[in-house]
């Protein structure tokens, strides 16, 4: 895991509690997004990342997510804080609260890298089973957003879900994923409409 | 090979050389009665602008067709209006209709509960297309006449249609999919190969007709927007 925090303290104090758990390593805080800290990222190429947006200026912080996508295929979770609302960390594959509890911390980070475990295994066609998940709400007329808050996901997490549903299944529509998932038993005949 | 589609081709050649033309050759009214005389003549006997129906044919011919500037201006768009709605004409009558029939002689296996939700996905379609077909016939053909006979109509212009001309082809797309790899055992290879042939059939003459609105019908009618006739 890597940090990008500018505050030491915080760093320091979120390193120490992450390590507790014995869950996760902190290999290092780059302190900001600077090329270098690019540069540092590509090298690692963590399983995560915590930034606080903070370190982005104004345009950048909604981007931030891209910026680190860029750079590596980590899962990416923002520190909550003034500098951000609701709609920047809906970029993100998670965010938490320096006021969390310790175990909710642990646990938001764990949901953020299991969300990013879409990456496809190699053309198998075979959805996962949090692909499947997403699909039956799908079929059942939810709207992404509410698929966001159902599984505790960044907007941006469903859509790369049902993008990946897309290319595995070759359908598109609503109205087709509906019959997909009901052919495949995913939902029974009664929940559709 | 001779260039076959020019004024100076008999008819029948060409529909012997690429039978698929006649598809044009019905919706754009072109009467069979006189098929062994040169393109121009039949087409002049049967009221129909010659490079108009050559320009429709080249985009039924090839995939890579890509109408000139001159080609647009000398079009006529009174007959590519005709063709238009001869086509709709045909999707929604013979097309769909034997689309949905096939369809339903391949799910017919299926249990009950289940053969409705499927068939909902194709009759469903088929509302999406219908709907989509009469708000041409209903606005924006009836506008392209109006300012054709110079009395422009209301504030619409052509700009609106290029915006809200929808993708009909995503649902056909998906259609075909699931009758090729997810329906159940039951339904029988030979039902599945019958309902493809006709949705890829339907998909590429949709795509051509797509791109008689978007690429010949459109530009014409900005010409005629912003020069007059």
């Amino acid at each position: 895991m890597v940090l990008i925090i500018p505050s030491e303290i915080v760093a320091r104090g979120l390193k120490s509690i992450l390590e507790e758990s014995r869950e996760f390593l902190v290999e290092e805080n780059l302190y900001d997004c600077s090329r270098s800290g690019k540069a540092r990222l590509r090298n690692i190429d963590p399983d995560v990342v915590v930034i606080d947006p903070a370190v982005l200026d104004f345009h950048g912080r909604k981007e931030g997510r891209n910026i680190i996508g860029e750079v590596c295929d980590s899962a990416v979770v923002a520190l909550e804080g003034p500098a951000v609302n609701e709609d920047i960390l809906r970029q993100y594959d998670g965010a938490f609260s320096l006021y969390d509890e310790h175990s909710l911390i642990i646990r938001k980070i764990r949901n953020a890298i299991d969300s990013r475990q879409v990456e496809p295994g190699p053309e198998s066609g075979e959805l996962s089973a949090r692909e499947k998940e997403i699909l039956v709400c799908v079929a059942q007329g939810m709207l992404n957003k509410e698929i966001a808050d159902k599984f505790n996901l960044s907007i941006y997490t469903v859509i790369s879900h049902r993008k990946n549903i897309t290319r595995k299944t070759g359908i598109k529509t609503v109205a087709g994923l509906t019959v997909y998932a009901l052919l495949n038993n995913l939902i029974d005949t009664g929940s559709v409409q | 090979m001779k260039e076959i589609l020019t004024p100076d081709t008999v008819l029948s050649d060409m529909i012997d050389i690429n039978y698929s033309l006649l598809q044009v050759v019905s919706r754009i009214g072109l009467d069979l009665k006189y098929s062994g005389l040169k393109i121009s003549e039949a087409c002049t006997r049967s009221g129909i602008d010659p490079n108009t129906f050559l320009l429709i044919c080249k985009v039924y011919s090839s995939n890579e067709y890509v109408p000139s500037k001159t080609d647009i201006a000398h079009g006529n768009i009174s007959d590519i209006i005709r063709y238009l709605r001869g086509s709709h004409l045909y999707y929604t009558g013979a097309a769909l209709s034997y689309l949905e029939a096939s369809f339903d002689r391949l799910i017919a296996p299926c249990e009950r509960r289940r053969r409705e939700v499927i068939r909902k996905f194709c009759t469903d379609y088929k509302e999406e297309l219908v709907k989509h077909f009469a708000y041409e016939e209903e606005v924006v053909f009836p506008y392209v006449e109006s300012i054709l006979e110079g009395s422009r109509a209301g504030d619409y212009s052509i700009a609106q249609f290029e915006e809200h001309h929808g993708n009909v082809e995503e649902k056909l797309e998906d259609m075909k999919n699931i009758v090729m790899k997810y329906l159940p055992a039951e339904c029988d290879n030979s039902g599945k190969i019958s309902v493809l042939l006709s949705i890829y059939h339907l998909q590429d003459d949709l795509r051509r007709h797509t791109y008689v609105e978007n690429e010949i019908l459109v530009p014409m009618v900005l010409n005629l927007e912003n020069y007059g006739k």
